[in-house]
């Protein structure tokens, strides 16, 4: 008798062990569960491109600077660096005892072959599908000394500091390898990628920066490709963390979670395409900028939850941010209909092409035809694939006009060259010669503040052109549980799990 | 007299309500479907009778004009449907020999494809939208039809007076629509009604996927996908839309059972 409780008490005993355990990692203080919403498109940093790959990605790699939390590039694999008074060279100073996850200290061979590849030097740098970073085509690299390397401009780059945060890689690997088995410097260590399932990443215990050394020590990005069912799991326990919830979900949220907010650098617009006849006229885009009231706009979408736009550029980055710009249309329904009447469209009517999978950009959408309706434009909607998207509205152009989003980035540059009329993928056919040279101005110029200078004069000139209809950027909203502390906010897409820790 | 079912009742009393509900949309709504009257998701009250959505707009009157697409949408596909199943039906079935063998191979081969899975396929060919999505389900209710109609005339057209008309010099085309189709109408009939069930149902499978009625306009099933957000929040959003394709897909399906058994108990 009792020898059969034994039995039975240990057939229990491992039932529960054997039956529970899979199920619930999360729940320990060493392990960490981030959903995610896509997979990565690749694992080499110099080929990935993807938002979704990069906020995974940035933890395990760095480049001889990498994105600190204001949005300024700091020194990582570099100590230090020093510019020539003409902004041509760069001298970077490699730190001492850098050395890649798998125990190889990192060389002035490495940083160059590394950024050698994405300038574009190697001959099937096309073919290998690597992606150029444009700041770097043209720059000569060179070893000096023991530890340090000299980049030669061949003219003045604004955004080439934010190019030194591309990833260094180890050159003495395959260069297959980088794709199967990333290696990098960061303070998280690739562990491995189960397609469609997660990404594994475990704690470098070698990083250079033992004040920045991660806290947890093993992580996961599952990937639900289904906000809804990564919201069950969050608050399931399965998952700790999840990043961009929607406005109608927080409120399902109970109190063991809490939800960080913050402005996250996006720019939202309804683009206009010049190339069609009405919105050719400045008298009508102005209209439609009259007629939208953003405010209100802003509280039914986003719970007001945003900041309202200007100009292509978010109050985030408030170095390069020119203030007051927003208020340069203050909703005014009369204004409207007397421009559109001036400019003899006054029964003016146009379609909006929005990307489906965007519900926030179609919800955007509906609520903008209701506010043009009230002066008297009528809106029709077109949902379109994201796939569509791409190839009829932003390659093809053959569309009137589109809501959607531009992430940030670090440097003022490659978020506002895409209104450039010489940008190759300038979609919006917007053109305009002040705007031009003011950008090139602010590329050409070395010293930050006249760059500044620069970029908000550009910003000017497209906020009173009515170039683009600028609408807001909405907050990033991440929940997480209440124990979970550190959330870092970047003004690029980047889920820092190194400050993450549980109490 | 016939006994009438509690089915044929239950149907016929939800469509009526229905097409109620439909022809006074029409004329009016206690609010316009694209306009904002509250703040969101507001429940159910006596202002608003199921309460605001997502964008604070009035969930009853867009429920309202959501059921225009679905007669529209039910009405035109089955329309559809039923004069080209009817045409090659009656073809297949009068000719007989080779010209039922191909035809009615056609019909089978569009039988393998699942109703959503061609009608996704012509949406993407051809374009979204409400037109594009009713006459993909309206081709997809052509073979259906058509084997009914098939059936119908290889049973009747061996009947004596078939070949009386035919003796006296009745032309072949009068013999298969005069002579002929009364007798298999009612089948069609029940297939029409439960035709118009399966097209409803497959309109709110592609507005969810957001291949169908475009926004602003509303539509149930584009409603149901912008309630699963917020399913647990505002619970009664998702029910609204959810409860309407179900009573109106429920209402054809049992109209369709009762007129069959009426029209069996002879």
């Amino acid at each position: 008798m009792k020898k059969r409780i034994l039995v039975v008490g240990l057939l229990l005993a491992a039932f529960l062990i054997f039956g529970c355990t899979p199920q619930t990692p999360a729940t320990s203080k060493d392990s960490l569960v981030v959903a995610v919403p896509q997979d990565p498109d690749f694992l080499d940093p110099h080929k990935a491109e993807a938002a979704g790959t990069k906020e995974i990605m940035y933890n395990v790699f760095e480049g001889l600077l990498k994105p600190s939390p204001d949005g300024k590039p700091v020194e990582a694999i570099a100590s230090a660096y020093t510019v020539s008074d003409d902004g041509l060279q760069y001298t970077f100073t490699l730190r001492e005892g850098v050395t890649f996850h798998n125990g190889k200290e990192v060389t002035p061979e490495d940083v160059i072959w590394s950024y050698s590849r994405i300038a574009g030097a190697g001959e099937d740098a096309q073919e290998s599908g690597v992606m150029i970073v444009a700041a770097l085509v043209g720059t000569k690299m060179e070893k000096v000394g023991e530890n340090q390397v000299l980049f030669t401009l061949s003219e003045p780059k604004g955004d080439f500091l934010e190019a030194m945060t591309s990833a260094v890689l180890d050159s003495s690997l395959e260069e297959a390898s980088h794709n199967v088995e990333p290696v990098g410097t960061g303070p998280y260590k690739f562990v491995s990628y189960n397609p469609t399932q997660s990404i594994k990443l475990t704690r470098f215990d070698e990083y250079w920066n033992k004040e920045k050394m991660g806290k947890v020590k093993d992580v996961e990005f599952r990937l639900f490709s289904d906000n809804a069912t990564a919201l069950s799991s969050l608050l399931a326990g399965e998952v700790d963390l999840l990043p961009r919830i929607t406005m109608d979900q927080i409120d399902s949220l109970p109190d063991t979670f809490e939800v960080f907010e913050g402005p996250q650098n996006m720019i939202q617009i309804l683009g206009l395409n010049h190339a069609f006849p009405a919105f050719s006229k400045q008298e009508v885009r102005e209209a439609i900028n009259y007629a939208i009231d953003k405010d209100a706009l802003i509280s039914r979408v986003a719970d007001g939850k945003a900041a309202k736009l200007g100009s292509n550029m978010s109050p985030v980055m408030e170095f390069w941010y020119h203030d007051g710009l927003d208020d340069l249309y203050p909703h005014n329904v009369d204004k409207a209909k007397e421009l559109l009447a001036a400019a003899g469209e006054s029964d003016l009517s146009f379609t909006i092409s929005v990307p489906s999978n965007y519900e926030f950009h179609v919800h955007t959408a509906e609520v903008l035809a209701e506010q043009l309706a009230k002066a008297g434009i009528t809106v029709k909607i077109e949902q379109v694939e994201w796939g569509i998207w791409l190839e009829r509205i932003y390659f093809g152009e053959e569309y009137e006009a589109t809501v959607i989003s531009f992430v940030g980035k670090l440097d003022p540059h490659p978020m506002m060259q895409r209104y450039m009329s010489t940008y190759p993928q300038n979609f919006l056919n917007y053109e305009s010669p002040e705007y031009d040279r003011l950008m090139e101005e602010g590329l050409r110029a070395t010293a930050a503040a006249d760059r500044a200078v620069a970029y908000k004069a550009a910003q000017e000139v497209i906020a009173k052109d009515s170039g683009v209809i600028f609408l807001m950027d909405p907050s990033l909203m991440t929940a997480h549980k209440k124990n979970l502390k550190g959330y870092t906010l970047y003004p690029i897409y980047f889920q820092d799990v190194s400050t993450l820790y549980f109490e | 007299m016939k006994k009438i079912s509690w089915e044929f009742r239950i149907g016929l009393v939800l469509v009526l309500l229905l097409l109620g509900l439909c022809i006074v949309s029409l004329f009016y709504t206690p609010y316009g479907t694209n306009q904002e009257v509250g703040a969101k998701f507001l429940p159910p009250s006596g202002s608003f009778l199921f309460g605001t959505d997502n964008l604070g707009r009035d969930v009853f009157s867009r429920v309202m004009v959501g059921s225009q697409t679905v007669f529209l949408v039910g009405f035109v596909s089955v329309a559809i449907g039923l004069v080209f199943g009817v045409l090659l039906g009656s073809i297949a079935g009068f000719a007989g020999k080779w010209v039922d063998e191909v035809i009615m191979r056609l019909m089978d081969a569009m039988l393998s494809f699942p109703g959503i899975l061609f009608a996704l396929m012509y949406v993407a060919v051809f374009g979204f939208g409400i037109f594009n999505a009713t006459v993909a389900l309206g081709i997809m209710a052509i073979p259906r039809f058509a084997r009914i109609t098939r059936s119908g005339f290889i049973q009747v057209k061996q009947m004596p007076y078939i070949d009386l008309a035919r003796s006296i010099g009745v032309s072949k085309v009068r013999i298969m629509f005069v002579h002929i189709l009364p007798n298999i109408i009612s089948p069609l009939i029940v297939a029409a009604s439960m035709g118009f069930a399966t097209a409803i149902l497959a309109e709110a499978g592609l507005s969810y996927l957001g291949l169908g009625v475009q926004p602003p306009d509303p539509s149930w099933g584009r409603m149901l996908k912008d309630s699963q957000n917020s399913f647990l929040s505002a619970p009664h959003y998702a029910l609204a839309p959810g409860l309407m394709i179900t009573l109106t897909v429920l209402g054809f399906n049992l109209l369709g059972d009762g007129i069959r058994d009426i029209k069996e108990v002879k």
